[in-house]
């Protein structure tokens, strides 16, 4: 198993959720933890997903979440956890 | 399993607060390149350098997607030249820095560092031919970076090189007169130089080093400063505990950006260097850092014990999150790049006198500060020696960058663009130290040298 973690964060609006779900299916990527808030109408979600079976490379699975972003008006950002671990475990 | 708050606090720090990898550094040794004919040893230069660094760029750009984080800067540092170069047979070293800023420009780094000579205790033939083409050179290249050592604590302080070294700062402002003097941008005078320092205008590969190295540096005032936020009015346990963590959280990110790289390019891990490095940009500043501890502008009555802790905090948080800390590591105070000591410098709130102050507690020293045009050379010399002094008898690293304006002084600016940012011109004191500096010879080694 491979993690990486994809962020969320914009305005709310209908199928944000779907979209991002879709994109992801068609990379084969697995999701395993969503986690999702909304402040006034601010949504903001973050998944933790499984890229070990990707069928494409990290670049291209981080510039076709952050395209499908910019088309909702959204900041969509990819990241290996190894950064997470890094920072924040010792 | 990381939480949810983990990965918002990482991502507030890279988006919010510009914690970033300040520079990737490849230290690639140039001692196997010898040769008596300059041509030759110029070819096999940019060979070796276009050869290892080839991916460099690539590699950081790669992992900035990767993890999420910028990688900002993609630099080389070589074998001091003049050390790599005394064999060749040549009266001048200008078109072996050419040769570095073709290479430099051909793998796509913004700096190459190394055109350098070690005379803390004396001159060779080569090191006077180097620094004797230092105005030309930084005059006709780019991305070329020189440095001149000339003390150590073991060694004491060459007089000599320092007269010489006030005399080639004027020349290399006259030379690049036209283009706000910025070849002085791009050298600095250094007592107790380290040898794995990532970090531009200074950084050269020593001699002790490896055939190639990468050296990482991190750096992060902005988060420091929103992390001092969460604890205003609270003591200094506090207050340094604070920073500590901090640091350390910083360079975690640091190491392992380091680890992969090296592992990426195949080339041995050098250091982390954990510098609290500003640039131009609002929340990117050691002087907020300052305000944010409680002083109303750097310069102010506290600002060395505000800095003397923040440096050793700094360095205390960051040796626990990586193996091999090293270079300068601790915090940066250039004032033209950092838009909080400009403001202060204009204001008269941070005079020359207080940054030398500063120096004794901060990680280098007199850094990029634009001085009268009409300078006497004896008298930057003069600041060379103090700030050499300072360096020699606290066992630190400390350096000079000073920009001398030609043709402006005090109230006006000089404006270099991008990190380099601006600066107001400095005052400087008047009174001559011209026959101190004529002297000549060296300072011997202070007696806390005599170790062994």
């Amino acid at each position: 198993m491979e993690k990486a973690v994809i962020t969320v964060l914009g305005n709310d609006q209908v199928g944000i959720t779907a979209k991002v779900c879709t994109i992801l299916a068609g990379q084969n990527v697995n999701i395993l933890d969503i986690s999702q808030t909304i402040v006034d109408t601010y949504f903001n979600m973050v998944m933790v997903v499984d890229i070990a079976k990707a069928n494409v490379t990290f670049e291209a699975m981080g510039e076709e979440l952050a395209a499908a972003g910019d088309a909702m008006g959204l900041k969509i950002k990819v990241q290996h956890t190894a950064i997470f671990d890094a920072m924040h475990r010792i | 399993m990381i939480t949810r708050n983990e990965i918002l606090e990482t991502n507030r720090m890279i988006d919010d607060m510009n914690l970033d990898v300040r520079t990737i550094t490849m230290g690639i040794s140039l001692l196997d390149c010898a040769d008596a004919d300059i041509d030759k040893f110029n070819e096999k230069i940019y060979n070796k350098i276009t050869t290892y660094a080839k991916d460099l760029v690539k590699t950081g750009d790669d992992l900035a997607k990767k993890y999420g984080v910028p990688v900002v800067n993609k630099r080389i540092s070589i074998t001091p030249i003049a050390i790599a170069a005394a064999g060749c047979e040549t009266d001048s070293y200008v078109s072996i820095a050419q040769t570095l800023d073709r290479a430099a420009k051909k793998v796509g780094v913004n700096f190459i560092g190394g055109f350098s000579a070690l005379v803390q205790k004396g001159y060779t033939e080569s090191d006077r031919k180097l620094i004797a083409s230092l105005p030309e050179a930084l005059a006709v290249t780019e991305r070329v970076c020189a440095s001149v050592n000339v003390g150590t604590s073991r060694n004491g302080i060459n007089m000599d090189a320092v007269k010489e070294m006030g005399e080639i700062i004027l020349q290399t402002a006259e030379y690049t007169k036209d283009r706000e003097c910025i070849g002085c941008a791009k050298l600095v005078v250094f007592c107790n130089a380290v040898e794995d320092n990532p970090f531009m205008a200074g950084a050269f590969h020593g001699v002790g080093e490896g055939d190639c190295a990468i050296n990482v540096g991190v750096s992060g005032p902005g988060v420091v400063k929103k992390a001092l936020e969460e604890v205003r009015g609270a003591d200094f346990e506090t207050l340094c505990e604070q920073v500590k963590k901090t640091a350390f959280k910083i360079t975690r990110v640091g190491q392992m950006i380091a680890q992969e790289a090296s592992a990426l390019l195949d080339v041995p891990f050098g250091i982390i260097d954990l510098s609290l490095a500003p640039t131009p940009a609002v929340g990117d500043s050691i002087a907020e850092i300052f305000q944010e501890m409680g002083l109303a502008e750097p310069g102010a009555p506290g600002t060395t014990a505000a800095l003397a802790l923040l440096n050793d905090n700094v360095k205390k948080g960051g040796v626990m999150a990586s193996s091999y800390v090293g270079g300068l590591s601790g915090a940066f105070i250039p004032v033209s790049e950092d838009h909080g000591m400009i403001s202060a410098a204009e204001k008269g709130a941070l005079t020359l006198e207080k940054l030398e102050a500063m120096t004794c507690v901060c990680s280098v020293g007199l850094d990029m500060i634009a001085i009268p045009g009409d300078t006497p050379a004896t008298t930057i010399s003069g600041i060379i020696a103090d700030e050499a002094a300072i360096g020699m008898v606290n066992n630190k690293t400390t350096a000079v960058r000073l920009i001398p304006v030609i043709g402006r002084g005090v109230g006006q600016s000089v404006e270099f663009g991008g990190l380099l940012g601006y600066a107001p011109i400095m005052p400087v004191n008047t009174y001559s130290c011209a026959p101190f500096i004529n002297r000549g010879g060296r300072i011997p080694a202070p007696i806390h040298s005599f170790k062994n």
